[in-house]
């Protein structure tokens, strides 16, 4: 941007070849946002803001230490020559597309936060006013003060208060009571109440119940949308860094282009390392593919020219040029992710505690409103009179405590949640968690981490050093994990005429016999991966799968926690079987299809259980969708994650059963917090009910409640 | 009761000043990054210039 007014102002430059050259550069100041994982202190921000700065073409370069983010403005730079600057520092940074992130700003947030502020210094001040009411001010005075009071509250509350009055119209519209209703009627009839009676000259106003009462719920408000907010630019900070950029070859040229700008018939480059971005056909190069997220598959499938790829799948060995056959929204993974059925789960007949308590609440405290109107006219009283004690009702059995309840509570839950690794997605994810009695796991990328390791005690001594060749020569990821299974001090075998064939396996001669490692029915063995020296039978080598960090840690914990785990798996029934035994003996049940999970999981809840499912693949994300709760790893797929309601950030599986038992403690405490609530109705209705409520009283109720409520919610451990 | 004629505008000039203040520290993106912040202030690099604005730049 800086250029610009240099070449307008002087126009005779623009023939200078520099100029040119800088006046063809886009001008558009664009923001990159990386993502910096690994940072987390003041040394941290200041060197990467340092080697950002010290790049010529960097404007300006800001980290958010909270979102471990950096944006940096810096026309004409690639994202990639910043992550290398980076790099060189020794700060991990990767890409992160920043169409998806411009919700950096929470405008709804800040909203909240301004609606709060108002409502807390209004509150403020009209307690000032009250006290001087309640410590004696009479006459003159306590009709000024009225009047003051009313002055600030009205249109505070006119502001603040439009929150529930909105969401509460919102349920009224179709019908159904939420806990706004009861709310915004007690704010609208105590506001209503004060005014008439401020008019009139009487003493008992609640301009201050209604603004704490407004206050205290909007704290609620707040700290609801804060986890809420974090979990969802978390999650969408997981979608932002896959596959963020595609390679476009044109006329040649290589060019770094973001997904959303590939057009069907593009040529890409998927170097090996990236996940496949779009469907296409391979033009040139052949390559082994990964494809254990979309079928559950542990092995590789090698591709050659010609051959059609879903995205999704992640090139392992070699470069492959791909003419892309569809993008976005058409591409096989999508469409397969979409007609997954949304299975009727139990989730979506769950109802939030904090909606049953507002059922059982909201009705029965505006039926001892009216109960008390009618008794008091009953006994004579006057209307005003009997209006006023049963306006005083609603306005003392304050729902605050119980707007609070449930929000405090899940805010420190989640926030100790976070800090283990798991990101709660859904708001109702933690209560449901904690009624989990049955534990469900998926195989190949959940409970392992997809990638085999070959079980080298099996082989015979002699073979060894052959193996040892015929694997070394050979980038095939089978042939590299026999490679690093093998002991190290093994001589290699000389054979003569080694030569590799693509998707099947590596031959040689050895001694003048035929010697073959590589896919069983080339090798002549019936499962694959096999080897074979001259007219001997095939050996079947047999793979083991590396477990994931604390999946034994996992199955401990859920072990003693009184659960049974299960094992659910698409892949063959053997290697579940063994990984089960690996794991402490574990019932486990291998070749289901994604249908074959989903009915048993669907016959578990029919049978009343409520199953608690962990997986991460395409075969996985209907079954995730059927369980009562769900949660899937950092590493799965975007529809695996989007179907479940917790994600884990961190590698670690140990988090699991802490998580299920923190989620009992969040919902004991839930429960607590009602009681407490409704211990202090307890106290305070019969004093409203009898008409001896004063503001003053209201006033103490109120905030007392609140209080407890709030510190009660800090002891979730 | 005359001192009251002083002391309710104060306590109103006090919270209405004390409530911009809030809003202003607000409106200048100070609560984006609480973590980060608690930490700049150790740094010897830290200055008081105002960050440019953020919403300047179209995405």
């Amino acid at each position: 941007m800086s250029y610009a007014p240099a070449l307008s102002a002087c126009p005779a430059c623009s023939a200078a070849p520099l100029a040119q050259s800088i006046a063809n550069k886009p001008a558009s100041v664009t923001a990159v946002q990386l993502s910096l994982p690994g940072i987390h202190c003041a040394a941290c921000i200041a060197g990467v803001e340092r080697a950002l700065l010290a790049l010529s073409g960097v404007t300006s370069a800001r980290v958010n230490l909270s979102l471990k983010r950096v944006t940096i403005e810096a026309p004409g730079l690639e994202s990639e020559t910043l992550i290398d600057a980076l790099a060189v520092q020794g700060y991990e940074a990767l890409p992160l597309d920043a169409d998806l992130l411009n919700a950096n700003q929470d405008p709804t947030g800040r909203a909240l936060l301004v609606r709060l502020a108002v409502a807390g210094f209004a509150m403020m001040n009209v307690m000032l006013f009250s006290v001087a009411v309640w410590s004696g001010a009479s006459a003159a005075t306590q009709v000024m003060f009225h009047w003051l009071s009313a002055g600030i509250a009205v249109p505070a509350l006119l502001f603040s208060a439009q929150v529930f009055a909105k969401s509460a119209w919102n349920a009224l519209k179709v019908g159904r009571l939420n806990m706004d209703v009861p709310i915004s009627l007690a704010i609208i009839l105590a506001a209503g109440l004060s005014v008439f009676e401020t008019a009139q000259g009487g003493t008992h106003v609640y301009f201050d119940a209604a603004l704490s009462l407004t206050f205290f719920l909007l704290v609620g408000r707040y700290l609801d949308h804060r986890t809420r907010v974090a979990a969802r630019s978390a999650s969408q900070e997981l979608t932002a860094l896959e596959t963020p950029r595609a390679i476009r070859i044109e006329d040649g040229a290589r060019q770094h282009v973001s997904v959303g700008d590939l057009a069907l018939g593009d040529t890409i480059a998927v170097l090996p390392g990236m996940r496949l971005p779009v469907d296409g056909t391979v033009i040139d190069g052949s390559s082994d593919l990964d494809r254990s997220l979309l079928t559950g598959e542990s092995l590789p499938v090698h591709v050659t020219r010609g051959a059609a790829l879903a995205a999704g799948e992640m090139n392992l060995t070699g470069p492959l040029t791909l003419k892309i056959t569809a993008t976005g929204e058409d591409t096989t993974l999508r469409r397969m992710a979409a007609m997954v059925e949304v299975a009727e789960g139990a989730r979506n007949r769950y109802t939030a505690l904090a909606d049953r308590a507002a059922q059982i609440y909201a009705p029965a405290v505006h039926l001892l409103a009216l109960v008390t109107f009618i008794g008091w006219m009953v006994i004579g009283a006057e209307v005003s009179y009997a209006l006023n004690i049963a306006i005083s009702v609603l306005i003392i059995t304050c729902p605050c405590a119980l707007g609070l309840a449930v929000p405090a509570v899940m805010t420190a839950a989640s926030g100790r949640l976070f800090r283990h690794g798991l990101l709660v997605k859904d708001g109702t994810a933690l209560e449901r968690l904690a009624e989990v009695d049955t534990v469900i796991f998926d195989k190949t990328g959940t409970l392992t981490t997809g990638q085999a390791r070959l079980d080298a005690g099996q082989l015979e001594e002699d073979t060894l050093p052959l193996l040892a060749t015929l694997s070394q020569s050979s980038h095939h990821p089978v042939s590299r994990a026999l490679a690093a299974a093998l002991p190290d001090d093994i001589t290699p075998a000389q054979v003569e005429d080694i030569r590799e064939r693509p998707g099947l396996g590596v031959g040689a001669k050895y001694h003048g016999q035929t010697v073959r490692l590589g896919k069983g029915s080339w090798v002549g063995a019936e499962a694959s991966p096999a080897f074979r020296m001259g007219t001997a039978p095939a050996v079947p080598l047999h793979y083991r799968e590396s477990l994931r960090e604390g999946a034994q840690a996992c199955i401990r914990g859920f072990k003693a926690a009184g659960f049974t785990p299960k094992i659910l798996s698409g892949d063959t029934n053997h290697a579940t079987q063994k990984l089960a035994k690996t794991l402490g003996g574990i019932a486990a049940q291998g070749e289901l299809t994604p249908q074959g999970k989903t009915q048993h999981i669907q016959s578990l809840s029919d049978q009343n259980h409520r199953v608690l499912m962990v997986g991460d693949g395409l075969n996985d994300t209907a079954a995730l969708r059927a369980a009562y709760v769900s949660i899937s790893p950092a590493s799965a797929l975007d529809a695996s994650r989007a179907a479940s309601d917790f994600v884990l950030l961190g590698t670690d599986m140990a988090a699991l059963p802490e998580a299920v038992r923190l989620a009992r403690s969040a919902r004991a405490r839930v429960l607590e917090n009602f009681a407490i609530a409704a211990g202090y109705n307890m106290i305070a209705i019969p004093i409203a009910v009898m008409g001896f409520a004063t503001p003053l009283s209201a006033a103490i109720a109120m905030s007392a409640s609140s209080i407890t409520v709030l510190l009660n919610a800090l002891r979730v451990r | 009761m005359n001192v009251l004629f002083i002391l309710v505008p104060v306590s109103l000039i006090l919270s209405g000043v004390a409530l911009a203040a809030f809003l202003w520290t607000l409106r200048a993106s100070q609560y984006d990054d609480l973590a980060g912040d608690a930490w700049r202030i150790l740094s010897d690099e830290d200055s008081p210039a105002p960050k440019p604005p953020r919403d300047q730049t179209p995405k």
